[in-house]
């Protein structure tokens, strides 16, 4: 059988004005026809720039300088060099879309937002096919109920923007395969996904690829992802391939040492107690004298004023804006953004908190920091034996409270001001609660740079001349400087490459231990959770549905919520595929289909409920609860 | 959809009524009336001022009485269609208006029109050939255009069209034709006439429109969902066309709001050094003379276009824009 996609020796240099860029360096691999490869890389690999010109789609700068992309469809007399045709030319467009399709990472913005749905997935088979708009229309309708639109009559009609992520992500592959081709490139369709929705469209992908029979290159930086659907695997690094081979070969003895290293980078479930991740790099943090001399220590006993935090009864609503003075606001109208939260964190411990995107995480951790204020609720921080109330807090005692609580932000671009200097972004916050003097905070800086193995030296650099994972340090530098007793890390680690997220988790676990900080880590990756945290918490839909310690809650959890992210999470090792056919079709995180005793709706409100040894659990009373816990 | 026009247009009432009320207290400010102006001048000259006629004067357009009183009246007589008296014309404001209303609305579309028709083409060719010769050029040319002084254009042109053309000097109309009835051949005279201030008028706001598109057209080039069309298979020509076009094009509209009013009073000075029979010279007389209801009038005028103008530009961005129409509203 002839090789449906055979890359050969290709080359691909961007010419910019710094210079030329040589993106993909010799990068060979094949495609068969109804097979899936996955093309594995991290951030700047190259992996996607071999998609852009298999697609001939490559940016202006970017030419193809050497090598074949040999392309032999069934519906060709014989073999195609994509490499050799002219991108704008109409055997290439024909190529394009029409027997080669492509789905990129973001469905927010893949879509255009003035036009319908039905206009964008129609306008593929309407280009390729010989139909005209009615047929089309009928073929957009049934394309969108194979991808599972629940209503694809109405769907056709819809805009891009009222449709959830989920949901445009299979808009997006009803427009990829509507004129049925014969290879798929997907460019990391389920990086931007929650867990659960993921799961959902890798399975709607192979049931696909099995309908369709067509073949899949998957370009993905998740491991777990890998294991799941891949048959053959690439690993690229730099523009090379590393290694190739068989998916069961290459994760059950991968040669290369940087596949290998990869591999030890990622958290998985079911480490062993204190086993380490292995980065490619691992930072050395340094000192902390200094920084431990700034605050006062805890005098014996003061932790028996209680929980270091204590969150009792949080509501917060957001009304929803109305669009002038005319409309009429509907009651008990606005989302629910946060509800009923309660829970405490204790001195030197790491609370992990899991929930998709728009559960509320975020808005949790801003009502903490008194960014935001709460509805209802109530929150207490025990400084050093006194409680403070930290939502009654104003002026001068509310600045003062600040040192105690600090941030580290998911994003290390957009948390940097880029005008700022290094020295002067870790500096700031000793400035402006009037820490010391110049050459204190001069010293203090240094010290909190070795910290988090920065080098010292480029504390006159501005941040753009890091990379992600520096100027994340950056930014934990930022937060340690007023050596806050809680740091609340909001996805720290969610914008890094693996090997760099091991790094940064790594050093988080070390400043932990080493100037007994305690965490509220907060993050949608639970194995990564799994790895650092001591208790986790689960949030859905702005309510805590189940709080249990680490390992409690990965051998047993108690809640359907729980346990649906807990089956749709990817594990990088082949031999624990995700059971597909298990998953509910959408359903995990619509607290109304939770079968009792969780059902939260209309008439049901359940409390939490204590299972004992620390595990709650949001559910009625009810004797089948116990026999689970045990 | 029909929700929102109402809406829009419900709000347009009392942006209107605090407009006018804004606009009499500003006509107002100034001490002292058209009489009082009036009777300086005729002092200056050392005419005598006969006391009962102004005293009859002042108690028939109800100077003497309070100023909240006077704003009623007028805004009653503005909803009724009775403008007021001017004084400097000693005839009532719409008979003063008339034609120039007319004229200056022709001239406003009319350069509405030329800003689009140069810029839309012009700011694509930017946008598509970016750092390219012609990009450059044209860069240069707008530039050329926001920084000339408008009056110096309208000098220059109106020297040209006359030795070219043969087109006389001044006016929207052969003198021929000025206070004669409306006639083929007047009309023939006001187009051979209107480019002029047309291309005067139009050159800053199409320098400025060449500038947002291109700026605008280049953000939306690059994003992700027109890879999307192009890797569906579409020419680039049609690309460009139905995906980022359509979205750069939302300022395009929402600028109609923005051009009407300067391009009405921006033009002022250009119609003054081209005698052009508009209402910005007329406004700048009526201010002077504090000829108040004519002022009034035209500045109520002039507040109209605008809130006509953004609500047209918001019709439209509705129309065209689905997320206007839809997100504003009811929440799914």
């Amino acid at each position: 059988m002839t090789d449906l996609l055979n890359v050969r020796d290709l080359h691909v240099e961007f010419r910019v004005a710094e210079g030329v860029i040589r993106a993909v360096r010799g990068i060979s691999f094949r495609v068969r026809p109804g097979s899936t490869v996955a093309l594995v890389g991290e951030s700047g690999s190259g992996k996607s720039v071999v998609a852009q010109a298999i697609m001939g789609i490559l940016p202006r700068p970017a030419r193809i300088t050497k090598g074949e992309i040999l392309f032999s469809d069934p519906e060709f007399p014989k073999t195609i060099d994509i490499a050799k045709l002219d991108p704008e030319s109409g055997k290439m467009r024909s190529i394009r879309g029409g027997n080669i399709s492509i789905i990129f990472q973001e469905p927010m913005t893949s879509l255009s937002p003035l036009h319908t749905v039905g206009n964008q997935v129609g306008e593929a088979v309407m280009l390729h096919r010989d139909v005209d708009s009615a047929q089309a229309r009928e073929l957009t309708v049934d394309m969108l109920r194979l991808v599972g639109f629940p209503d694809p009559k109405r769907a056709v009609d819809t805009y891009p923007f009222e449709l959830s992520g989920g949901l445009r992500q299979r808009a997006m592959i009803a427009m990829a395969l509507i004129c049925r081709p014969s290879l798929l490139v997907a460019d990391e369709p389920t990086t931007a996904l929650d867990v659960t929705i993921q799961a959902q469209i890798l399975k709607l992908l192979a049931d696909l690829q099995g309908e369709l029979g067509m073949a899949v290159l998957m370009i993905t930086h998740d491991l777990g992802v890998v294991a799941n659907v891949a048959e053959e695997v690439v690993v690229m690094y730099r523009g090379e391939v590393m290694e190739a081979g068989e998916m069961r070969d290459i994760f059950a003895e991968p040669r290369h040492p940087y596949l290998k290293a990869l591999l030890r980078a990622v958290p998985r479930f079911h480490m062993h107690p204190g086993e380490r991740l292995v980065p490619i790099r691992e930072i050395k943090s340094a000192g902390g004298k200094m920084l431990d001399a700034t605050s006062e220590p805890w005098p014996a006993g003061a932790d028996a004023a209680g929980p270091l935090l204590s969150v009792g009864n949080i509501t917060k609503r957001f009304e929803t804006r109305k669009s002038g003075w005319f409309s009429r606001k509907p009651a008990g109208g606005g989302v629910l953004a946060v509800d009923d939260v309660s829970f405490e964190i204790r001195r030197g411990e790491c609370l992990g908190l899991v929930g998709e995107s728009g559960c509320g995480k975020t808005t949790l951790s801003k009502i903490l920091m008194r960014a935001l204020t709460p509805d209802t609720g109530s929150i207490l921080f025990n400084d050093r034996g006194s409680t403070v109330d930290v939502l009654g807090l104003e002026g001068d005692k509310l600045i003062k409270f600040r040192r105690n609580l600090q941030f580290i932000f998911q994003d290390p671009f957009s948390s940097l001001n880029p005008r700022m200097t290094v020295y002067d972004i870790v500096a700031e916050p000793l400035i402006i609660h009037d820490i010391g003097d110049a050459e204190h905070r001069r010293a203090l800086v240094k010290e909190l740079m070795n910290l988090v193995g920065l080098d010292v030296r480029h504390l006159k650099r501005y941040p753009h001349s890091f990379s992600g994972g520096q100027r994340q340090r950056i930014g934990i530098a930022r937060a340690l400087a007023l050596r806050p007793d809680l740091l609340i890390c909001d996805e720290p680690v969610s914008a890094l490459d693996v090997s760099i997220q091991a790094q940064i988790l790594n050093l988080l676990k070390d400043l932990k231990d080493k100037l007994g900080l305690t965490y509220l880590f907060i993050s949608h990756n639970l194995a990564v959770v799994d790895y650092i945290a001591d208790r986790i918490m689960v949030m859905c839909r702005g309510r805590i549905v189940e709080i249990a310690p680490r390992a409690a809650l990965f051998r047993n959890p108690v809640h359907p919520y729980t346990r649906a992210l807990l089956t749709a999470v990817p594990d990088p090792d082949p031999n624990a595929r995700l059971d597909l056919a298990l998953l509910r079709e959408g359903r995990a995180s619509d607290p109304g289909a939770w079968a009792p005793p969780f059902t939260i709706d209309g008439d049901n409100h359940p409390g939490m409920i204590d299972l004992g040894n620390g595990h709650l659990v949001r559910a009625k009373a009810h004797p089948a609860l116990l026999e689970l816990a045990s | 959809m029909l929700g929102f026009f109402v809406r829009r247009i419900m709000v347009m009432i009392p942006t209107l009524l605090a407009i006018s009320a804004i606009t009499f207290v500003i006509i107002q400010l100034p001490p002292g009336d058209y009489l009082t102006t009036l009777v300086t001048e005729l002092e200056s000259r050392g005419e005598a001022i006969d006391q009962s006629r102004l005293q009859f004067l002042r108690e028939t357009y109800g100077l003497d009485k309070p100023m909240i009183e006077q704003y009623f009246v007028w805004l009653g007589g503005m909803l009724t269609g009775d403008y007021g008296y001017s004084f400097e014309y000693n005839r009532p404001v719409a008979d003063v208006v008339g034609d120039r209303m007319l004229l200056t609305i022709v001239v406003s579309f009319a350069t509405i029109i030329f800003i689009w028709v140069v810029s839309f083409p012009i700011g694509i060719y930017s946008a598509t050939h970016q750092y390219s010769l012609g990009d450059y050029g044209l860069t240069f040319l707008g530039f050329l255009g926001l920084a000339t002084p408008n009056f110096l254009l309208a000098l220059v042109l109106l020297y040209f069209a006359n030795v070219m053309f043969g087109t006389s000097i001044g006016g929207l109309m052969d003198p021929v034709y000025m206070d004669a009835p409306w006639s083929w051949g007047k009309m023939v005279s006001v187009l051979e006439h209107l480019w002029i201030p047309v291309i005067v008028i139009g050159t800053s706001g199409t320098a400025g429109m060449i500038r947002r598109l291109r700026a605008n057209l280049l953000d939306e080039l690059h994003k992700q969902y027109v890879v999307t069309a192009r890797a569906k298979g579409l020419s680039p020509a049609r690309v460009l066309w139905k995906y980022p076009l359509r979205m750069a094009i939302n300022p395009f509209i929402s600028d109609i709001g923005n051009l009407l009013p300067q391009i009405v009073s921006g033009a002022a000075v250009v119609s003054i050094v081209l005698s052009l029979p508009t209402t910005g010279p007329m406004l700048l007389d009526a201010l002077r003379s504090q000829d108040m209801y004519l002022a009034g009038s035209f500045l109520m005028f002039l507040a109209l276009l605008t809130v006509v103008g953004v609500f047209l530009s918001d019709v439209a961005l509705a129309m065209l824009d689905p997320r206007i129409r839809l997100e504003g509203g009811a929440n799914r």
